[in-house]
């Protein structure tokens, strides 16, 4: 069995499936069609779906939901991504799971409405003062929007912190035939809840540990603070407590890099380059290497899903054996410097495109001669 | 619940106001007001921002949340929205009430089921004491050394004229505060105070400040105490409740799928390129001709193309057709065009000129002639046995190419419209893609 339908339609119901049961957003192309499904849908199973009045407000009724209680997700485009800076830093201060879907399009600005684009990828990893490590997932076909955006509300409530699904204005409007066997249905995890007695709200140990949850609203008393606080939740200018805290919202994204990491490679053996990609540009990556084979050149392909953090392990041994990498990507060269600084003694090319057509097959394999 | 005489935390005693600073006295009737309602403290939320304010919600024993500059209000509905039972207070400064004024505005015409608390002593307390959206006109601030030239914020007003279910104005020192903040509390919906009052430490020296002189400001400045806007607009989450209740058990997300019904002798992918007038049901046509081949056993994609006024200007979509799966869903060489107005060509002319002499140029007959290297094939779209229109150029057309270059037999695009289109118009759809199939 098959199907037709554009990446927003797949991220509506891969949160849904995940067990999205509230939703703010604001209208902004190329991302409105997931407001409009999700208002419509969320209803008709006791969620709750509203326009707030900016992408503030949306990310901010998000924090409460979830706080609340409930899944929360919000999706948005660069400019949109731009006004929700500051819940995104007051989501990591104060460990709320929510998932945040960004559709790309051309920036900086208004930039490109409905322009293609991967412009926003160090943007998604430094979106917040203080430089805080962020979770990014992304999707580069119709399937995975479905796939990675229930996974990303699995790691929302893992790790209790916002994680990023960024798409593009490609894969979210482009129609695609979907096979039924290509909707990946990974299990559903949700946030560990406080046993019931005595609680601390934020209370860890070790660094890396995440903290049990206990809704607003409940019998045990929450208390949440986007400054620096203690483990009752209470603000602090204590040194070795600040320290702590600091450290300890670095180390539970940083110490599960190796589990967080999800790449798609297709090494082949005697290949003396790597093509490496994400997103939309990765089927132009894919288109490329499948007409180099047919002609009988060698080479591996390798794709990113977890642009954040950097799945270093993964990269370094797609790397092994080959003498140069080429990074396949819709900007000025973002992710290259990632993996410049992995690629240690390998030549590194990027292929980059900013005027809102797509990078072709043909581009790549130029730069492949 | 065993009654409680007190909802302030002792452990996190003493307040850390400064000496005479108004905050200190609306804790103190806050308390007093929840002492009254008896409400279980496991079910009120206290929610701060920014500024000295937000200092408070640390000495209840409620639970509490404090967040970023202005924005408590957005916490706080969010809150409403999941938990529609919880009691929900805002405790704000006049400063918040300017930077989140959109949130403060919205929450109003809403009438979300809030209490928002507005500890208003006219400026900036936390920062130093700079101006703020209450800063009456003259008043000497850091930020205004020659005497402010704002008007203040009439807060009351504001929120009272967009939907407020209650809006009042007091001072910290009205004896009635307590019974009011209950009421405010009770209230089904938004309800406001603007409490004024000093801040010792800025406005009060900067403006030799004290009680009589901000009892003196407020009438100078017309600024009436007392509840001054009451409503009766339904509260927006039980509205919503309401309304949802309507809509529960209606399948969510209903997929549609396509089986396989026909065959298609496609050997190699083939692109389509439909470029017409937005109005001109190009995107429909496209997307049935996309669902038509996945009915044939093939694999579709679709991009558009479109200016944002959607009904003006022109309107191209782009499909590839394969018997493979497709990795890359650009066309750089088109296969096949349709160019069928003016707003379309001006679209594509690009692309015509690029086009070689394999691709096959489906022209509209009526836009004159062409300067091409692909194959034209001329569409003389007068005389088909129904009547065309700027509504039909896109299916009539796309017949003609389903025909021409045998991609899959015509009654999987039939299937399609009547899938995935209403059956009135669906009707007008295939009697058009009848008379395309005899264009050529």
């Amino acid at each position: 069995m098959r199907e037709y339908v554009d990446g927003n339609e797949a991220i509506v119901r891969g949160a849904l499936a995940a067990g999205c049961t509230f939703f703010a957003g604001y209208p902004i192309t190329p991302a409105t069609s997931i407001l409009v499904h999700l208002l419509r849908e969320l209803p008709k199973l006791g969620g709750i779906g509203i326009q707030a009045e900016d992408e503030i407000s949306a990310l901010g009724f998000c924090i409460g939901a979830s706080l609340a209680g409930r899944k929360a997700m919000t999706a948005t485009s660069g400019p949109g991504l731009s006004l929700m800076s500051e819940h995104i830093g007051l989501a990591i201060m104060g460990e709320v799971p929510v998932v945040i879907v960004d559709c790309q399009r051309m920036g900086p600005a208004t930039g490109g409405a409905t322009t293609a684009s991967q412009g926003d990828v160090q943007f998604a990893r430094w979106v917040t003062p203080g430089g805080y490590p962020m979770v990014v997932l992304c999707p580069s076909s119709v399937p995975e929007c479905y796939s990675l955006t229930r996974y990303a509300f699995n790691l929302a409530e893992r790790l209790r912190t916002p994680v990023i699904l960024l798409a593009d204005k490609e894969i979210c409007t482009t129609l695609s035939t979907v096979d039924a066997a290509a909707w990946e249905n990974t299990p559903v995890e949700n946030r560990t809840l406080a046993a019931p007695g005595p609680f601390v709200p934020y209370r860890y140990a070790p660094s890396a540990a995440i903290p049990a949850f206990a809704p607003v609203g409940g019998p045990q008393i929450m208390r949440f603070t986007g400054s620096s606080h203690d483990e009752r939740g209470h603000l602090t200018k204590n040194a070795t407590t600040v320290g702590r805290l600091n450290q300890h919202l670095r180390a539970k994204i940083q110490a599960r890099r190796d589990e967080l990491a999800i790449v798609k490679a297709d090494l082949q053996p005697g290949a003396r380059t790597l093509l490496l990609s994400y997103g939309i540009s990765a089927g132009s990556m894919l288109e490329a290497a499948a007409q180099a084979r047919k002609r009988g050149q060698a080479v591996s392909t390798l794709i990113i899903h977890s642009l954040w953090p950097v799945p270093d392990r993964p990269i370094l041994a797609a790397l092994g054996g080959v003498e140069r990498v080429i990074v396949i990507e819709l900007n000025h060269g973002q992710y290259l410097r990632e993996i410049e600084r992995l690629a240690v003694g390998h030549q590194v090319i990027g292929v980059n495109r900013v005027d809102g057509e797509l990078i072709t097959p043909d581009e790549i394999l130029a730069a492949m001669h | 619940m065993t009654e409680l005489t007190t909802y302030l935390d002792p452990t996190t005693m003493p307040v850390p106001f400064c000496p005479g600073c108004g905050h200190r006295l609306v804790l103190e009737r806050l308390n007093e007001a929840l002492v009254s309602l008896q409400i279980d403290p496991t079910r009120i939320a206290v929610v701060t921002d920014i500024g000295c304010s937000g200092l408070m919600d640390r000495h209840l024993i409620t639970h509490a949340l404090h967040g970023l500059h202005g924005r408590s209000i957005t916490y706080a509905t969010g809150l409403k929205l999941a938990d529609p039972d919880l009691t929900v207070i805002v405790i704000m400064g006049d400063g918040g009430c300017g930077i989140g004024g959109a949130h403060l505005l919205a929450a109003a015409r809403r009438n979300i089921g809030i209490t928002v608390l507005v500890l208003n002593n006219m400026n900036f307390g936390m920062t130093g004491g700079q101006h703020s959206v209450t800063t009456p006109g003259g008043a000497i601030t850091a930020t205004t050394r020659m005497g402010n030239l704002e008007r203040p914020l009439d807060i009351c007003a504001t929120v009272g004229v967009n939907g407020a279910a209650l809006a009042a104005r007091t001072t910290t020192w009205d004896p009635h505060l307590p019974a009011l903040i209950a009421q405010a509390i009770t209230s089904q919906g938004f309800a406001l105070l603007d409490i004024w009052e000093l801040c010792t430490a800025y406005y009060v020296p900067n403006n030799r400040l004290n009680k009589a002189a901000l009892l003196e400001t407020m009438d100078r400045l017309g600024m009436k105490t007392g509840i001054l806007y009451q409503t009766g607009y339904p509260e927006y989450s039980a509205a919503y409740r309401q309304q949802a209740a309507q809509l529960r058990g209606q399948p969510v997300m209903p997929r549609r799928p396509l089986e396989q019904k026909y065959t298609s002798g496609l050997s190699r992918p083939t692109s389509v390129i439909i470029a017409g007038s937005a109005g001109g049901k190009v995107r429909s046509t496209a997307m049935a001709l996309g669902r038509g081949a996945v009915l044939a056993g093939l694999w579709a994609s679709q991009r558009d193309d479109y200016p944002v006024t959607v009904m003006s200007g022109h309107s191209v979509s782009g499909v590839i057709l394969s018997p493979e799966p497709i990795r890359y869903t650009g066309i750089d060489r088109p296969d096949v065009m349709a160019v069928l107005t003016t707003d379309g060509l001006r679209a594509v002319r690009a692309q015509v000129a690029r086009l070689g002499p394999e691709a096959r140029l489906y022209w509209n007959a009526a836009l004159g002639t062409v300067d091409t290297k692909a194959q034209v094939i001329p569409l003389n779209m007068t005389d088909v046995g129904i009547r065309v229109t700027k509504e039909n150029l896109a299916l009539l057309a796309t017949a003609a190419i389903l025909r021409r270059e045998n991609i899959y037999p015509l009654a999987a695009l039939i299937d399609a419209i009547n899938l995935g289109q209403k059956p009135e118009i669906a009707r007008e759809n295939v009697e058009a893609v009848h008379a395309g199939a005899r264009l050529l």
